[in-house]
């Protein structure tokens, strides 16, 4: 499974309490649309260095690297590309 | 204390309505297990349980006027009874009793419905004017002590708890849809409307008066009101020191009429100011030691046992600490949840529930609280994040001002303030509402919201086209908008959470499971209006809390509880249920996924990975928490009720 579909799933199980993959798209805002809040940002980053090689510094907590999932793909692109 | 229920109508055959009234009352015997007393004449009945606090000897209800043609009932106490029967005994009034209640039937002679106005207390009553027949319902100002009524049959039920309604008309029991939608948005549904289809919770500052024609008409004699916004300069006081020793004064005063009591009173310690003011007070009016109880948790999260402690050595009050860990929460949870006969959000009101316990088995049946406070002087967190983001939403590309948000929830440990960048969005959130009234609570409605993901389809989708921030306003007064900001969060705030939850779950059901009164000096309804006159930066003073308060209080308390910042009461919640990994046995059974397809109100599939996630111990929260205790409480009024599904 691609990384960024495994993401989404772990949204969509742990967030949305489901697995319809129509739930929400790459794009979507996590905050807005109210999927993800303040402390979910929390469980998606332990998520995140559980699953990955990396760990998030505190200035990289940002709605640019995690509101969407595709800014999360990206954002693990780019720490993982070494 | 005390509990009461009745009819208005010819619903038993003759010589059958005592033993309908005992059916009634015999449901509320946890509310006033020192006896029943019964009135019944053809057209009504009454039926009292009681707690007996004024007049241990000769206060039994219910209680007549000297004609006989006026009868009540009621729960509560009336403070100010001492004036009162003074006032009416200088004026001819002759009584039969040293009660309290004695001066409602008299002030009802006197003064027709207006009567409510004249008390100062907690109560809800029933009276019944034979003369005239017909029947009155009323409630206290802010909503301390509980009246439902319901119709069935031609006939009008009316008593303290749910439970009395159903022993009359068991197929009442019904859940109602639009009780649910609002108990998982507000946390309790806005009174009139509760749990249950076609029961009704009369309004705090209500009367409901019902004719011999049938004729029902609802008054209003008190509400929350707040000056308008421009008539809340401080030049209106002369100075703050001026309000400070006013406040000071009507502390003492409300404390001293609230210590009224032919029994031993004690008081709550949480070890914050508010509490710790009330026990400061009291000890003023005495030369023995205060005594004061608190619950105490294992978790340093939810813990203030430090800060109890230093209170009790600096007042020198006789204390009781109960030490309660999340597995004794979880295990009392239904019991709690028969008591409150409504969905609840959180599982705090289940420790209130063990130190009520506590403190009966002490020998004490009330005690002081600092139950209101908050809402009186802006105590709350939430009033200070609508302050931050209604300054905010002036710049809201500024990166400087959402730090003050760290200033914040300090307290939590998984804190939404923890990441700067994500408090910045999601306290940015709601910023297209911020000329309404409800601008304040849109983040905690939208938190509490996110449980109808566990909602069953059908049901879902009808929370979906629900508008929940318009109904609130629906309730709101036509001139709210023109109160200044704070004003309106307090407004909303009484009206919601304390009247809907703080009150009602956390304050009178819990304490009535265990007999015992709570008393709420900070809401005395002339400290309240004199409170509700004063300046917004008297009350939060930048992002001090309470400043008034703390200022009037300041020479009774040590610096480190009056310069405390507030630490909200909050027990462990989904973690409660689980011990090392296992669920309880009955929320297992609960959760399993033929009792929530049996439920017909809850997505299984949905809920069945809830249920996994707080085994796991991942649900950490507010909104998964909340969703996970609201339809744990939900699913236990269902077992607790078979039938009361919906639909």
């Amino acid at each position: 499974m691609g990384r960024r579909q495994e993401i989404k799933q772990f949204i969509l199980g742990n967030f949305l309490f489901t697995d319809d993959d129509s739930a929400f798209t790459d794009d979507t805002s996590l905050i807005q649309q109210g999927i993800v809040d303040s402390t979910g940002i929390l469980e998606l980053i332990v998520f995140i260095e559980e699953t990955w090689p990396v760990r998030v510094p505190a200035e990289d907590m940002t709605p640019a690297n995690f509101d969407s999932l595709g800014a999360i793909d990206r954002y693990l692109d780019g720490r993982l590309a070494a | 204390m005390c509990g009461l229920a009745g009819y208005l109508g010819d619903p038993a055959p003759e010589g059958a309505e005592r033993a309908l009234l005992e059916r009634m009352i015999h449901t509320l015997a946890h509310r006033g297990p020192d006896g029943y007393g019964f009135h019944a004449e053809p057209g009504v009945g009454l039926a009292h349980a009681r707690l007996s606090i004024i007049d241990l000897a000769t206060g039994d209800q219910p209680i007549h006027n000297p004609a006989r043609t006026v009868w009540t009932v009621f729960n509560g106490e009336i403070f100010n009874f001492v004036e009162l029967r003074a006032e009416l005994e200088a004026r001819g009034h002759v009584f039969y009793t040293r009660s309290d209640t004695e001066v409602i039937v008299h002030l009802y002679d006197r003064y027709g419905d207006r009567f409510v106005e004249h008390l100062n207390g907690q109560f809800a009553i029933a009276l019944w004017d034979g003369a005239s027949r017909r029947l009155v319902l009323a409630r206290d100002r802010v909503g301390i002590r509980p009246l439902y009524w319901t119709k069935a049959d031609g006939t009008l039920w009316f008593a303290s708890e749910p439970k009395a309604l159903f022993a009359a008309v068991p197929g009442r029991a019904q859940l109602s849809v639009r009780g649910l939608l609002q108990a998982f948005s507000y946390w309790a549904p806005l009174d009139p409307d509760t749990a249950w289809e076609g029961v009704h919770s009369l309004p705090p500052g209500h009367v409901l008066a019902i004719e011999a024609d049938g004729r029902e008409t609802l008054t209003r004699y008190w509400d929350w009101t707040f000056p308008d916004a421009a008539d809340t300069r401080p030049a209106r006081f002369g100075d703050i020191e001026q309000a400070v020793g006013e406040l000071r004064e009507r502390l003492v005063d409300a404390v001293r009429l609230q210590l009224r009591a032919d029994v031993p009173v004690g008081a709550y310690l949480s070890g914050g100011l508010d509490s710790s003011g009330i026990v400061a007070l009291v000890r003023g009016f005495t030369d023995t030691p205060v005594r004061t109880f608190s619950v105490a948790f294992d978790q340093p999260e939810f813990d203030e046992s430090a800060h109890q402690l230093a209170m009790v050595r600096h007042l020198g009050t006789e204390h009781s600490t109960l030490r309660i860990g999340p597995a004794q929460i979880g295990e009392a949870f239904p019991r709690l949840v028969a008591h409150t006969e409504t969905p609840v959000l959180r599982t705090a009101a289940v420790p209130l529930m063990l130190l009520a316990d506590s403190v009966r088995a002490h020998g004490y049946t009330v005690v002081l609280t600092g139950e209101g406070a908050d809402e009186v002087f802006g105590g709350y967190d939430l009033f200070k994040e609508a302050k931050v983001r209604r300054f905010w939403a002036r710049q809201p590309d500024s990166t400087l001002r959402p730090k003050l948000l760290s200033r914040l929830y300090g307290y939590l440990e998984n804190s939404p303030a923890a990441n700067p960048a994500f408090a910045a969005s999601f306290f940015g959130q709601g910023r297209e509402h911020i000329d309404r009234a409800i601008f304040a609570h849109v983040p905690r409605w939208a938190t509490s919201r996110r449980a109808f993901a566990f909602l069953a389809p059908e049901l879902r989708a009808q929370a979906l086209q629900w508008d929940a921030l318009a109904f609130a306003e629906s309730r709101l007064p036509a001139d709210i908008l023109d109160w200044a900001p704070l004003g309106r969060d307090q407004y909303v705030e009484a009206k919601t959470l304390l009247a809907g939850y703080l009150l009602a779950a956390q304050g009178d059901r819990v304490a009535m499971a265990a007999s015992i009164e709570g008393r709420y000096p900070y809401l005395d309804h002339t400290l309240v209006e004199f409170a509700n006159t004063l300046p917004p930066s008297w009350k939060i003073r930048g992002l001090t809390e309470k400043h008034i308060l703390r200022r009037a209080l300041a020479d009774l308390l040590p610096d480190d509880i009056a310069r405390r910042t507030k630490q909200p009461y909050r027990a462990p919640d989904s973690a409660s249920f689980f011990v090392g990994g296992k669920p309880l046995d009955y929320v297992a059974d609960l959760f399993s996924a033929d009792n929530l397809r049996a439920s017909g109100l809850f997505d299984v599939d949905a809920t069945t990975r809830l249920f996994a996630k707080a085994r796991a111990g991942r649900v950490v929260g507010f909104a998964d928490n909340q969703a996970f205790v609201g339809v744990l409480s939900t699913l236990l009024l269902l077992r607790q009720r078979p039938g009361a599904g919906i639909g």
